[in-house]
């Protein structure tokens, strides 16, 4: 690739020039690779590596030591290799009802709080894609600033809210609604709250973005036509909000399902939820290897729905 | 008379859905000026437990501990995040492409627990093979916090490249400019607000984290987060809403800054529309 001019110049300047010049080269021919590998690198060994350090764990059999847990392959006196692999935490998953349960509680919270997310979210978006250029920005801000304040705190705010002490209970008795506090904290009702509370900009977010590029000219072209609101949200409206709606969702349900700190601070021990579950079998119980199990069957159980955002992002940026 | 019924409603939820997001927040603030220990029975104005809460070493600790990790996560994100959104918005096909962009996007949904778990587990098996890291604490936390943070920023990065024009680049092209040297000179300071936004992201993301740090963390190493929820499991706790509301003023400074900024950009940038088409 130099040009003759440019060589006779470098071995003018000595080795060591030369040397740096080449350095130079590589970095200019071959910078797209190392744009490419840095990530990439960064990547595997930080991302994907460690989830087959979890499968193999999950494989292995809960030992008192250090660590907790038996080795999969091990050299025998001659050489020999043997290669230990144990289902059985998998099959004690499948065994032990608590855990069943706890996983189809998780899904039932995480769905039910996507549709209630789905109901206060989708009207907010609409409402802010029709605003005008000022209000717009304003609802906008309003719904990205609660994001960037602390996560945890947002959940604490509602433990004060809901606790039979709390404001709740407070003003109703004060009003005379009802005479002794009801119990809000510690049940499901607060886990719904907490994580409808916390999750609803990631479904408006996603609606909005959707909303914003569509033809509303549509809509007037309907009722021009004469369809009825109702019919034109149904027949119009709905099916081109549906890739917002579907984006939106799986922001919401996929890490909803996992969620630990909600469950455990607004549902106290009363409700079941499997993130809960994975951090106390590793840090109360130091189950490395159920805790692992479990993690690899809630990634099993999530793996449909985040192939599916994936999909849908993929998408999205090739439209764009 | 049924558009005007339709934004009756739409104003309607709109406004409800606000206070839903705001009056908790609001509620934490005002308590926090409570005198009464009990947080939600009101007992007079005091300031108090901010006292109570500059006091405490631990705090402040923490917070640097937070700030720390938050700022080495933001920088080292923001760079890896960026050369991941060009690769993936600028390379087209590449081997390995669709195992890059799977490892792209799944950390913005994967759920903490899983993430927190695998990546000590792949901290343990290191210290095994190789000895490091010996111990668990700022760096691990901060690996952590780059690996998912960088993803975010990614995403920022390819939106932005994505609805950018390439007609500078072209032009530098046309006029001889090397694909490095386009990169260095106009691809880059283009996406340099694209990168700014990927930083103060990247730096909230990783001040807001509490369950993978508190699996990556090793003795000693406490951040806020942490120090946050260890209190805050017992029960309510005053100064705990007086760490809030300084918090929520920080945050509400910082977008309201963020947000004069972008508006008076924007301004200049019509101005300087409006000049160019009357010259």
């Amino acid at each position: 690739m130099s040009t003759p001019a440019e060589a006779v110049t470098t071995t003018e300047a000595g080795p060591k020039a030369r040397i740096l010049h080449r350095l130079m080269r590589l970095a200019q021919d071959r910078w797209r690779t190392l744009v490419l590998l840095v990530p990439f690198a960064w990547l595997l060994l930080f991302f994907l590596a460690p989830f087959f350090i979890v499968l193999k764990i999950s494989l292995a059999e809960t030992v008192i030591a250090s660590p907790p847990f038996t080795p999969m392959i091990e050299w025998i006196d001659d050489g020999i290799m043997h290669i230990r692999v144990v289902i059985d935490n998998f099959a004690y998953l499948w065994e032990d009802d608590l855990y069943a349960k706890t996983y189809l509680n998780s899904l039932k919270i995480s769905s039910i709080s996507t549709i209630l997310c789905l109901l206060v979210g989708y009207p907010m978006a609409y409402a802010i894609v029709r605003a005008n250029h000022t209000t717009k920005h304003v609802l906008l801000m309003l719904v990205i600033l609660p994001f960037w304040t602390s996560f945890l705190l947002r959940v604490y705010a509602w433990m004060g809210l809901l606790a039979d002490q709390g404001t709740i209970n407070n003003l109703l008795i004060a009003i005379g609604i009802i005479d002794e506090p009801m119990r809000m904290l510690y049940t499901p009702f607060a886990v719904y709250v907490g994580i409808v509370y916390t999750y609803v900009p990631f479904m408006i977010l996603p609606l909005y973005a959707n909303m914003e590029k569509l033809d509303w000219t549509l809509l007037e072209a309907a009722a021009d036509l004469g369809a009825r609101p109702i019919t034109t949200f149904f027949t119009v409206t709905l099916p081109m909000t549906m890739p917002g709606i579907i984006a939106g969702s799986l922001l919401v349900f996929i890490p909803a399902t996992g969620e630990y700190v909600i469950p455990d601070l607004l549902g106290g021990g009363n409700v079941l939820m499997i993130g809960r579950v994975l951090y106390n079998e590793f840090n109360a119980n130091i189950d490395w290897p159920v805790a692992s199990a479990v993690a690899i069957a809630l990634l099993l159980v999530l793996v449909l729905p985040m192939m599916l955002y994936q999909h849908i992002q993929a998408k999205e940026t090739e439209a764009e | 008379m049924n558009n005007a019924r339709r934004s009756y409603f739409l104003i309607t939820t709109t406004c409800f859905g606000i206070a839903f997001l705001y009056v908790p927040m609001i509620l934490l603030v005002l308590y926090s000026f409570n005198k009464s220990r009990i947080v939600p029975v009101w007992g007079g104005f005091s300031t108090k437990w901010y006292g109570v809460l500059f006091e405490s070493e631990e705090v402040w600790e923490a917070v640097g501990l937070s700030l720390k990790v938050a700022t080495v996560n933001a920088t080292f994100a923001m760079l890896l995040g960026t050369l991941a959104g060009l690769a993936l918005v600028r390379f087209g096909r590449f081997r390995g492409r669709t195992l890059f962009t799977g490892m792209i996007t799944a950390p913005l949904v994967m759920p903490e627990v899983i993430t927190g778990l695998s990546l000590l587990l792949l901290f343990i098996t290191l210290k095994e093979f190789i000895g490091w890291p010996d111990q668990r604490g700022f760096t691990t936390i901060t690996i952590a916090h780059i690996t998912f943070s960088m993803a975010y920023v990614a995403v920022i990065i390819q939106s932005r490249l994505a609805g950018m024009a390439q007609d500078l680049e072209e032009a530098a092209q046309d006029l001889g400019a090397k694909p490095f040297r386009v990169l260095t000179d106009i691809t880059l300071p283009l996406l340099a607000p694209g990168m700014l936004a990927g930083w103060l992201l990247a730096f909230t993301l990783s001040l807001d984290d509490l369950i993978i740090a508190s699996f990556v963390t090793g003795p000693g190493a406490v951040t806020l987060p942490i120090l946050i929820y260890s209190r805050i499991r017992l029960g309510l706790r005053p100064d705990i809403n007086a760490l809030a509301t300084i918090i929520i003023l920080v945050v509400a400074i910082g977008v309201l800054v963020a947000a004069w900024i972008m508006f008076r950009q924007q301004k200049q940038r019509e101005l300087e529309l409006k000049m160019s088409e009357e010259a």
